[in-house]
This record gives C-alpha cells, sequence and structure tokens, in this order.
C-alpha cells in the first residue's frame, strides 16, 4: 500500500522508497540508512535516484555534513515517545548546515509532537496511516511563540519574541 | 510583578484547549493511557495514589493576591480546600478529577497562570531566591532574568522530549537561598573583570538517587549571551545525556562521566556555533523586563523596633519569622507553614483568602513562596508588623519556627505519592510532637531538617543539615538518617549515621544528635558547623550507643 505523509501540511503519496521496499522499484528516490551510505557511497550514487539519508537518533549531523549536496532528503528517526535527539539533529541542519531540502520526521511520530517538529525545521511527517487526517489541526494549535524558529510560517515575525512588548 | 502580553495570554489559552482536546481523546479511547501518560505529564498531572495530582507553576515564587485567591478557589472548588506548597516555590493539589483538570486550567488562565512544564523531561519551573529585590545583599533582582529565562523554555521546540527533568534556579545575592548548586543549572548574577554585570554558570547538580552539587561550567558570562549560553548547555545534554537508564538520565551524570573539563569544552564549541544567531537579549529587553520588577510605593520610614516592650510571643515571631529589608522602616515577613500537627507546607483554602486580604493591606498585594515551604510578605511596614502578627496568630498563621528545628521540609511522601516508600507528614508530627518546648528549639539555633519520602529527594533530605529519608524494608516503613548537609552558597551533602531507623525511633535518634551537638558546640557555632568540625563519628555513637524503647 502506497505510503501518506504529511509534506508542508498536505497529505502526499510518498514517492521515497527505504532499502527494504525498494527491489521493486528501482527508479524511485531512496533513502539509505547513514551505515549503508558511508560503507558503500558509490554503489547508491550508481543507482541515479535522488538519494536521502535516514539518522538514527545517535548518529550525528557532523558525519554527512561534507556529503550534504548528495542528499535531497534526510530524515530523523524518533525511536519512541520520550526519543528528543532528532529536534536537536532538525536544528543543526538547518541552522549550522543550511540544508534546504525534505527533513523528514519518521519512527514515532504523532500529532502532539508536530508543532515542535515543525519549528524545528522538519517539513514532512511520516504518522500513523489513520492520525494522517485530523493530525494537521496540530499546526494551528499555537499561533504564537517565544522562540525563533525554522518554521517559515512562524518564523520571521516571531523572532526574538522574549520580553516582547505588550500589546 | 510580570504581567502577561498578548503572547502570553494567546499562549496559555491555547494551551488550556489543547490539554482540553488531549484529555478528551483520551475519555474517548482515541489516546492510550500510555499515550495521554506522555502528554499529561507536560501538563503537571500525574495520576497518584488516591487521585490525579495538579502540579500548578508559579515563577520564581511570585504570586499576585488575585493569583492566590484562585489557587483557594480552586482548592475549594475542585480540591478538598488545601493546597500543598512545594520546595521548587510551586503548588500541588492533591484531589482534582481527571475530567475537570482543564477547567482547573481555564481558571488559571484567566489569572495568567498555568501547570505548563511542571512535569516530564523538560524545562520545568524556574526558581529563585524568596527574598529577590528586597534582600540588602543582593548584585541585582533575579525575576527579570527568571522570566526570560521562562519565556525562552516555555514550549521550546528543541527542548521538550529532554532525557529526563531540568530545573534551573537564578540567584542574585551571594548567599544561595534557592539551592541552585543542588539544580541541574544554576544561574548566578556576578560581577565581571570590568565590574559589570553577568553570570556564573553551573551545572550537574541534583538530588535524587545520586546526589551531586553543581560544577561552574563558566565563569562570567556577559548578560546577553544567557539564552544562547542555555541553549548550548541543553544542546549538548539533549543530544550527549543517557537515554537508556532512567536513573542515569540527569545532567549530573553526564558532567561526571565527561568530567566538567570536556562538558565545558563541548558546551563551548556548541556555543561558539550559535552565540550571534538571533538569541541575544539586548539592553531595551532587559529594561522592560526590569520595568516588570519596579520597587512598590515604599514610604520614607525610619527603622524602628517593633518588638520592645511587646509581650514575648511578639517578640519571639519578630525575631525568627521576620527579616531584613534593604528599604528603611520595612520588613519581610515569613508566614511559616509549618504549624505542629499540619503537614508542612499545606495551607487551606480560607488560609490562602485570609493571606491575600492581608498582603493586600499590608504588602503591596504580592505573596511569595519560599522553596522551604513557607510564604512570605516582602514589604510590610515594621511599624504595622504587630497587628499583622495578631491577625496570624489568629488563624494559625504565626508559629514562630522559621529557620528552626521544626521548620521542616517535607515531600506528601506515602500518605499522596505513588513514587513513595515510606509516609514523611507523619514523622515531620511526630518530631514536632517531640519538640514542643520553644526555649528548647532557640536554644538550638539555625538548624534544618529536610526529608524524603523516597529517593526522588524531594524534600531535599541529602542537603538537609538534618536528612531523614524513607526507605522501605520488608513492607514497612524505615528511615535513613544524615547529618552535614547544606543548601547554601557552602551546599554540602550529609553523611549517613548508620543503619535506617523504624519511624517510632526517628524522634528519638534526631534527639539523640542534638545532644551531642548541644554538648559540644563551641560558641555561637551552627548545628552543622559542629558536625563539620567533629564529623560523624561522635553522633553516630551517641545515636546507636543505647537501644530505643520500642
Amino acid at each position: 500500500m502506497p505510503r501518506r505523509l504529511l509534506r508542508n501540511a498536505e497529505i502526499v503519496v510518498d514517492e521515497w522508497r527505504y532499502i527494504a521496499e525498494a527491489a521493486a522499484d528501482t527508479a524511485a528516490p531512496l533513502i539509505v540508512t547513514l551505515t549503508q551510505w558511508q560503507l558503500e557511497p558509490d554503489i547508491w550514487l550508481a543507482r541515479g535516484t535522488p538519494l536521502g539519508v535516514v539518522l538514527s537518533p545517535a548518529d550525528r549531523v557532523e558525519q554527512i555534513a561534507a556529503d550534504l549536496g548528495v542528499f535531497t532528503l534526510i530524515a530523523a528517526q524518533f525511536s519512541g515517545p520520550g526519543e528528543g535527539r532528532g529536534y536537536t539533529q532538525a536544528r543543526q541542519l538547518r541552522e549550522q548546515w543550511n540544508f534546504t531540502g525534505e527533513l523528514r520526521a519518521t519512527g514515532y511520530v504523532r500529532r502532539d509532537q508536530l508543532f515542535f517538529m515543525a519549528r524545528c525545521g522538519f517539513n514532512s511527517f511520516e504518522l500513523p496511516d489513520s492520525d494522517i487526517d485530523d493530525a494537521r489541526e496540530a499546526f494551528a494549535t499555537f499561533t504564537a511563540a517565544y522562540q525563533p524558529s525554522n518554521d517559515a510560517g512562524l518564523a520571521l515575525k516571531l523572532r526574538n519574541t522574549v520580553a516582547a512588548p505588550s500589546a | 510583578m510580570y504581567r502577561y502580553d498578548l503572547t502570553d495570554k494567546t499562549l496559555v489559552r491555547q494551551r488550556v484547549a489543547q490539554f482540553r482536546d488531549q484529555t478528551q481523546r483520551f475519555l474517548s479511547g482515541a489516546l492510550s493511557e500510555d499515550e495521554f501518560k506522555l502528554l499529561r505529564l507536560r501538563n503537571g498531572l500525574y495520576i497518584q495514589r488516591h487521585a490525579p495530582m495538579l502540579r500548578v507553576a508559579i515563577p520564581y515564587g511570585l504570586l499576585s493576591t488575585r493569583q492566590l485567591r484562585a489557587l483557594a478557589k480552586i482548592a475549594r472548588d475542585y480540591d478538598r480546600r488545601y493546597g500543598h506548597f512545594t520546595t521548587r516555590q510551586n503548588i500541588q493539589f492533591n484531589w482534582p478529577k481527571l475530567e475537570q483538570v482543564p477547567d482547573i486550567l481555564e481558571e488559571l488562565a484567566e489569572v495568567e497562570m498555568h501547570a505548563i512544564q511542571t512535569s516530564g523531561n523538560c524545562i520545568r519551573n524556574i526558581t529563585s531566591d524568596h527574598l529577590a529585590g528586597i534582600t540588602p545583599d543582593e548584585l541585582e533582582d533575579p525575576r527579570p532574568w527568571c522570566e526570560i529565562i521562562r519565556q525562552w523554555s516555555t514550549f521550546h521546540p528543541e527542548f521538550t522530549y529532554l532525557p529526563r527533568k531540568f530545573k534551573i534556579a537564578v540567584t542574585g545575592a551571594p548567599q544561595d537561598r534557592a539551592a541552585s548548586l543542588v539544580h541541574d543549572v544554576g544561574v548566578h548574577i556576578v560581577r565581571g573583570p570590568n565590574g559589570e554585570l553577568g553570570f556564573e554558570i553551573l551545572a550537574g547538580g541534583g538530588l535524587g538517587r545520586t546526589p551531586i552539587i553543581g560544577e561552574v561550567v563558566r565563569e562570567f558570562l556577559p548578560r546577553e549571551h544567557l539564552l544562547s549560553y542555555l541553549t548550548a548547555v541543553l544542546r549538548v545534554y539533549n543530544l550527549e545525556g543517557r537515554r537508556d537508564n532512567l536513573t542515569k538520565a540527569r545532567i549530573k551524570i553526564l558532567v561526571r562521566s565527561l568530567g566538567i573539563k570536556e562538558f565545558k569544552r563541548r558546551v563551548e564549541a556548541e556555543w561558539q556555533l550559535i552565540r550571534e544567531e538571533g538569541l541575544r537579549v539586548d539592553e531595551a529587553q532587559i529594561a522592560r523586563m526590569q520595568s516588570h520588577f519596579q520597587p512598590p510605593p515604599y514610604r520614607a520610614l525610619p527603622n524602628i523596633a517593633p518588638d520592645s516592650g511587646r509581650e514575648a510571643a511578639f517578640r519571639a515571631w519578630y525575631r525568627y519569622n521576620t527579616t531584613a529589608h534593604k528599604v528603611a522602616g520595612y520588613r519581610a515577613i515569613f508566614i511559616s507553614l509549618k504549624k505542629p500537627g499540619v503537614p508542612p507546607g499545606d495551607a487551606t483554602d480560607t488560609q490562602m483568602d485570609l493571606i491575600a486580604d492581608l498582603a493586600d493591606r499590608y504588602s503591596f498585594g504580592e505573596v511569595r513562596v519560599t522553596h522551604t515551604q513557607n510564604l512570605l510578605l516582602a514589604d510590610v511596614e515594621q511599624g504595622r508588623a504587630y497587628e499583622l502578627w495578631q491577625q496570624l496568630d489568629r488563624a494559625g498563621l504565626a508559629t514562630p519556627n522559621i529557620g528552626t528545628l521544626t521548620d521542616i521540609i517535607c515531600c506528601p511522601g506515602l500518605d499522596f505519592c505513588s513514587l513513595a516508600n515510606a509516609g514523611s507528614i507523619d514523622v515531620a508530627k511526630l518530631i514536632n510532637e517531640r519538640f514542643d518546648d520553644y526555649d528548647y528549639i532557640y536554644d538550638l539555633g539555625e538548624i534544618d531538617i529536610k526529608m524524603s519520602g523516597c529517593m526522588n529527594a524531594c524534600g531535599h533530605h541529602h542537603v538537609g543539615n538534618i536528612g531523614i529519608l524513607g526507605v522501605d524494608k520488608g513492607g514497612e516503613e524505615w528511615y535513613q538518617i544524615t547529618i552535614g548537609g547544606a543548601a547554601g552558597a557552602d551546599a554540602s551533602l550529609g553523611t549517613v549515621i548508620g543503619p535506617s531507623v523504624p519511624k517510632a525511633q526517628v524522634a528519638e535518634t534526631i534527639e539523640r544528635l542534638l545532644e551531642v551537638y548541644v554538648e559540644q558546640r563551641g560558641s555561637e557555632e551552627r548545628f552543622l558547623d559542629t558536625v563539620r568540625r567533629l564529623g560523624v563519628k561522635p553522633f553516630k555513637e551517641r545515636a546507636y550507643a543505647a537501644p530505643i524503647a520500642a
């Protein structure tokens, strides 16, 4: 069954394939793990399709810094409900390494996390399929924030709101 | 005090709506118990022994009388007519109904309050010196900085799923009244090389299973960089703190395993990357925040001695329950929530209403919560102290024991908390019954007892001059006793005196420890100093010398 996900707040069918899904679909854009990439970069490059990489929570963004030009998608794996390293990975990718491609949250991703994920710079979200239709509401949970953010919607007008003047 | 602007109001209201929706999804079965747990825990809602427990944030312990009345009303309408003030200057309600919590949050939002991040693995309420802004030894009022950190840390998108909870305390005076050395991060306002104000940053302090005193990460941080530096500390912790073992997940374990030097190197490296980004706190922002904490309109008054010629009860209260104020003619007045027979830190709805009325009449409409679980009226005219005392006394709120043996810090313990191994409230009661002679208590002078019902150390027992820890021994409540702990600028961890004792022997054991002190103390020497001078041995020997009758 094709995978649906939220990308830029729209429900879309995912054109990307993870390795385990790619055998039947050799022309599809492919997401490899960091280890797979590090071991055999040439094999993946030879495929000739767009490439993405999925970071596990313990992977450091610096490990792919030199190869950022190769990837049009980077996914951060959330291994469980309390996992929080992906938020930092996202901010570092957007702010320190200026990654402008698709930044995807995968693994344990639920609607109540979406607002925070988006503000860190994620723009696509693999939710359980049954949650996707309602999940978009989560982006509108808060219309204000105290921190600068990487979310194009809220970011610029809210930069530096700490101690903002009374409205 | 800080008043909400449109952003604050919007956020808190939207939070109420979000939590109402989450609660409804849980009650309808759309969210599992585990999924809802993660959400409610970010909003101060625990499921406890009897009922949910709701912890409400009191940022740096400061309340308007309007807010205190709202807390009284919540205690009355949704709970059993009392609330429990905590060592982190918050208040807890022990008996709310889950389905009513969204309504409680709505009432809180009306008075610019919330329960955001009062639990869960995120940045918790910012605590501070209860004498902020009025203490003579202060370099600068820390509360504007507390509020800046509060805003920055509220719904922080990157730091909402940390390895473990994260507590920050800020102080502005050399004397540390906020236990900042046992916080994940301590922020101290200090003077830099050219006399300018900035911060000393400590990290890695904490109590719980592995008590550790925080270490200095940075001796001097220019103040405009506070938020970027905190971001760097949190980022290193978020990426590298342990997530595989709950008991090793606090930042103190990371700091200890890396060593302070390597931890500092990593923080500084991260900070260099982000320090010039959008988090600089500029002078206009600082001034704007400081404008919220301007002194009230004090009258020009001379210092007087309102206790001279008054009865002994007032003189004792004035000596122990009031403290110096930087403005002549004024005094800060503690309201003891440590009346014998009452669980430490508890206040009823009628007491809260009365205290609000008194604060309006005597202290510019503000009340503070201390980390020792008492309340404070910060700005009382010395000449009106006597009439204030009379009213407090009538309401059972003038127990003259601040800073003495019976000013016990205590967690809710087994009676209310599902984590606890043993009761603490009833031990406090036993201690109060044993030590009811004020001449003796006053003769002992400055001494504190801190008690926790389990290793989580909510009662800060490690840093009590006398610490009491509840342990479960084959289904019975036993108590391990430590001496020599301290929470101030000279913070130290207590030493265990020996095997734990059953509940009925706690008070007798403490009496024996105090006997050694009274026999051995030098002139003007505090209990803590005697323990530090003599070591644990003589105390231990006396405590276990003879069996205690059951």
